[in-house]
């Protein structure tokens, strides 16, 4: 060939293999390690920032999921704080290991946590205490945020599935539960589920809270057709009366190999249903009440005005209320809709008798008369929060996305999908969304949290036990700005912000301070500790303190049944201690000021050390003791 | 000067002024507070207490900061290093000073009634002394806790005496000492005697007797 022809090719296969490589190197890899970053990447890395010393705006309390606690993080640092162990034992504060934790847990070993809830005064989070479900077990515990302990563990007959929980009403007069599983009634009855229709039913339940201490107690249930109910919320403002939860599987059925996920999908719409408390409260103490497993149970067909459907497309999953109480907002997870209703126009339609069907005694609202506006919003919507500046953001599980849209007033016969103002793509498969005290009458805005399901790929990889994924998104200024990718132990459900002025701990259980829970065996010094052989009954008085354990030594005979009370006597903060007998599996901590008491048989005879477990001071290792097993 | 010193001893048996009674009367009700608002505060500072502890010694009590909870965590972190506890039965002062104190406002209101120069001189004198022993006193105590450290102790520091005036650097805390309220108080009470002997004493110079020639 000639000359020019060899440059020619060699010129065209330098070309192509360029291009190829570049190709190659196209493939978007994230960035590992330090950003020098972009001018937008520096005003997001300054608005997550909490300089050390500083304290963080917010707490964000996540739901744990199965894992059965509580997370609290801060906002906007995102920094995981501490865990709230609600539903499970947690060895790193010794919850589930003395006698009164493990009375509380009630032999159960875990429990499914999913939505916390504020306690509220005037639909304001007041700060005393956060509720939260157990989908596993039918039970709702309270967590005295005075402490962050949780308090009280209610199990809750006939319940199944508990996830249409918790809610609280305005001033906290009752906590929603609601049977998303349903069963044969009351609990342990028995049919086989060919006879689903007829003998399973739902529960809705209203647990009465105490205004003082905030014992829960259930106060009513109300036996209602076997719908899934499975997400609520309680009405604000003119809508205070009132709680509503979404439901599916109004199909009716349980057909054994047919797939609940086709056979709850087949009906256009499925329903939000609506509970006068205030008229159950009434019923529950009226003379026509049944008493069933110990709680006042209603049936709707007894008690005109107590409960109502509205139609809602389809399978919904998420029905919420807007602060001003006004607007009833019902998501259909298969349906690309957002559906607003009226309280104004359902009080209106109620009044009227404006209905299509009863159901087993509740009438059925008809759609049209009530239906405010239809928002296309995306696909599959789920929940939506508020910003308190007449906006709403719904999670769109399928699409991955958060969409902002304006509530209502709407322009009549305006194209709803103007309304529809942004939307952000999430990471990924989002569930539901949480703003800053966005389930209150006035929500502060500023911040957004995505809770997804999915986190992949989105941090250095640990195997396939992917974490969970919450992202701080910043909802202060027109456009949403994704600020930080946060991640979880599994799983938050979802979670609640609220100002962290808000909530008054203390940190010391002072020895004089009423309202320090007063344990009869606490002992204050050294002088006091003792032990007292009873038969084969042994049992201990003991302090814990800076740096010695007293008494430093047990002696008791193989069988011997053996109780250890500890006291913390410190009364400074953060001294806390714990108490460890080598291979007899006692783990206690107690915080100062704190007592516990732990059980045991002494069946190993020998001699087996113990210590204190949580590191307390420069002698930490020196606070031991010998506990001697005779044999 | 002999002229002075006659002058002076002529003057002493003058009886005060109704304006030096009255100065004399407000110092008695002055010294008052003293006995309830902290004399002295030590605090201690760290980078893990940076909020601080915080130590008031009052004429008859000691006490902790943090609702008295600071006393105790003196004691326990004073303990490592073999220091004695700080327990209030073990110190008299929190006896006799209040006696002497209201032993003090009881002359005072005397010398208020029916007292002369020589009164107040005297009640000048034993509060200067008083005042100049309980110091010492303080300083004493200080050194001797400071010093007396347990030999089987822990934590092995040399010997040292907390500061009586001032910032000291002891182990890892700053420790700052300072009078408090009540010091002050006491303080006023001296200038105010004083301000009543000078009211006396410039009466009775200008209506001495000019000596003969």
């Amino acid at each position: 060939m000639k000359a020019h022809h060899y440059r020619n090719v060699f010129v065209l296969v330098a070309f192509i293999s360029s291009m190829l490589l570049i190709h190659g190197c196209g493939d978007k890899e994230s960035k590992r390690g330090r950003n020098s970053g972009t001018s937008e990447q520096a005003s997001a890395a300054l608005a997550t920032y909490v300089a050390p010393g500083d304290l963080d705006e917010y707490y964000l309390f996540y739901s744990g999921g199965h894992s059965g606690n509580i997370f609290v993080a801060g906002v906007p640092s995102m920094r995981h704080i501490c865990t709230i162990p609600v539903f499970t034992p947690y060895p790193g504060t010794g919850y589930g290991f003395d006698e009164e934790s493990k009375k509380m847990l009630g032999g159960f070993k875990w429990g499914d946590a999913h939505h916390p809830a504020f306690s509220e005064t005037d639909g304001e989070y007041d700060g005393r205490w956060l509720f939260i479900n157990d989908n596993a077990n039918g039970r709702v515990a309270r967590v005295d945020l005075r402490d962050f302990k949780t308090k009280q563990i209610l199990k809750i007959p006939n319940l199944s599935g508990n996830h249409g929980a918790t809610f609280v009403t305005e001033n906290t007069e009752y906590v929603t539960s609601a049977t998303r599983m349903s069963v044969p009634f009351p609990s342990g009855s028995y049919a086989d589920v060919t006879d689903y229709a007829d003998k399973y039913k739902g529960i809705l339940v209203g647990i009465k809270v105490d205004p003082d201490d905030g014992t829960m107690a259930v106060g009513w249930e109300i036996v209602v057709p076997p719908f899934d109910y499975d997400l609520g919320d309680a009405g604000k403002g003119p809508s205070k009366d009132w709680m509503f939860w979404t439901c599916y599987n109004s199909e009716r059925e349980f057909i054994e190999g047919g797939k609940l996920e086709v056979t709850a999908s087949q009906k256009d719409k499925d329903f939000v249903v609506m509970v006068n408390w205030k008229e159950a409260e009434k019923a529950a103490a009226s003379g026509k009440a049944k008493t069933v497993s110990g709680v006042k149970v209603l049936d709707p067909a007894d008690f005109p005005g107590l409960a109502y459907y509205i139609p809602l497309a389809k399978s919904p999953h998420g029905v919420d209320v807007t602060p001003d109480g006004r607007w009833i907002i019902g998501s259909g997870k298969l349906s690309p809709t957002t559906t607003v209703f009226d309280f104004e126009k359902i009080q209106k339609a109620i009044e009227s008798k404006d209905f299509t069907e009863t159901i087993d005694g509740i009438p059925v609202i008809n759609y049209a008369s009530v239906r405010e506006a239809e928002i296309p919003i995306g696909l599959g919507p789920l929940h939506t929060q508020f910003d308190g500046k007449g906006y709403a953001y719904t999670s769109l599980f399928i699409e991955s996305a958060v969409a902002k849209w304006k509530l209502p007033p709407y322009e009549e016969g305006a194209d709803m999908s103007q309304y529809v103002v942004e939307k952000i793509p999430v990471a990924y498969n989002i569930g539901h969304l949480c703003t800053a005290e966005g389930d209150s009458k006035s929500p502060d805005g500023n911040y957004l949290i995505a809770l997804n399901k999915l986190s992949k790929g989105r941090h250095i990889s640990v195997g396939p036990s992917i974490p969970e994924a919450a992202q701080l998104i910043d909802i202060s200024g027109d456009n949403m700005k994704l600020l930080y990718d946060a991640f979880t132990e599994p799983e938050p459900h979802y979670a609640q912000m609220i100002k962290a002025d808000k909530i008054k701990t203390i940190e010391v259980y002072k020895r004089d301070d009423p309202l320090s829970p007063k344990n009869p065996n606490a002992v204050w010094s050294k002088e006091e500790t003792k032990i007292v052989r009873n038969g084969n009954k042994v049992e201990v008085w003991m302090i814990v303190v800076r740096s010695f354990i007293a008494p430093d030594v047990i002696r008791v005979k193989k069988g011997d049944h053996v109780t250890v009370h500890i006291t913390n006597i410190e009364q400074t903060r953060d001294e806390l201690h714990g108490f460890a007998i080598n291979d007899y599996n006692i783990n206690i901590v107690v915080d100062p000021g704190e007592t516990k008491t732990t059980s045991f048989v002494a069946d190993k005879a020998g001699v087996y050390a113990y210590y204190c477990t949580n590191f307390c001071s420069a002698l930490h290792q020196e606070m031991q003791g010998y506990l001697l097993v005779k044999p | 000067m002999r002229d002075m010193l006659r002058r002076f001893r002529a003057s002493l048996d003058f009886p005060l002024v109704t304006k030096s009674r009255l100065t004399i009367l407000l110092a008695a009700l002055v010294i008052i507070p003293g006995l309830f608002l902290p004399l002295w505060k030590l605090e201690f500072t760290s980078q893990q207490y940076p909020e601080g502890l915080e130590l008031y010694i009052y004429s008859n009590k000691l006490y902790g900061g943090d609702d008295g909870n600071d006393l105790t965590e003196i004691n326990v972190l004073n303990h490592y290093i073999g220091m004695a506890e700080l327990r209030e039965e073990d110190f008299t002062e929190f006896k006799w000073i209040p006696l002497v104190v209201s032993i003090m406002v009881v002359l005072t209101l005397r010398a208020a009634a029916i007292g002369t120069l020589k009164t107040l001189l005297d009640i000048f004198v034993s509060t200067v002394y008083f005042g100049g022993f309980s110091l010492w006193r303080f300083w004493y105590m200080l050194h001797s806790y400071g010093h007396n450290l347990d030999p089987r102790a822990a934590v092995k520091v040399a010997p040292f005496t907390p500061p009586l005036f001032g910032t000291k650097l002891v182990g890892q805390f700053t420790v700052t000492s300072y009078p408090a309220s009540g010091m002050y108080f006491f303080i006023l009470f001296g200038v105010l005697v004083l301000l009543g002997i000078y009211f006396t004493y410039k009466t009775a110079i200008r209506l001495m007797p000019v000596k003969p020639a």
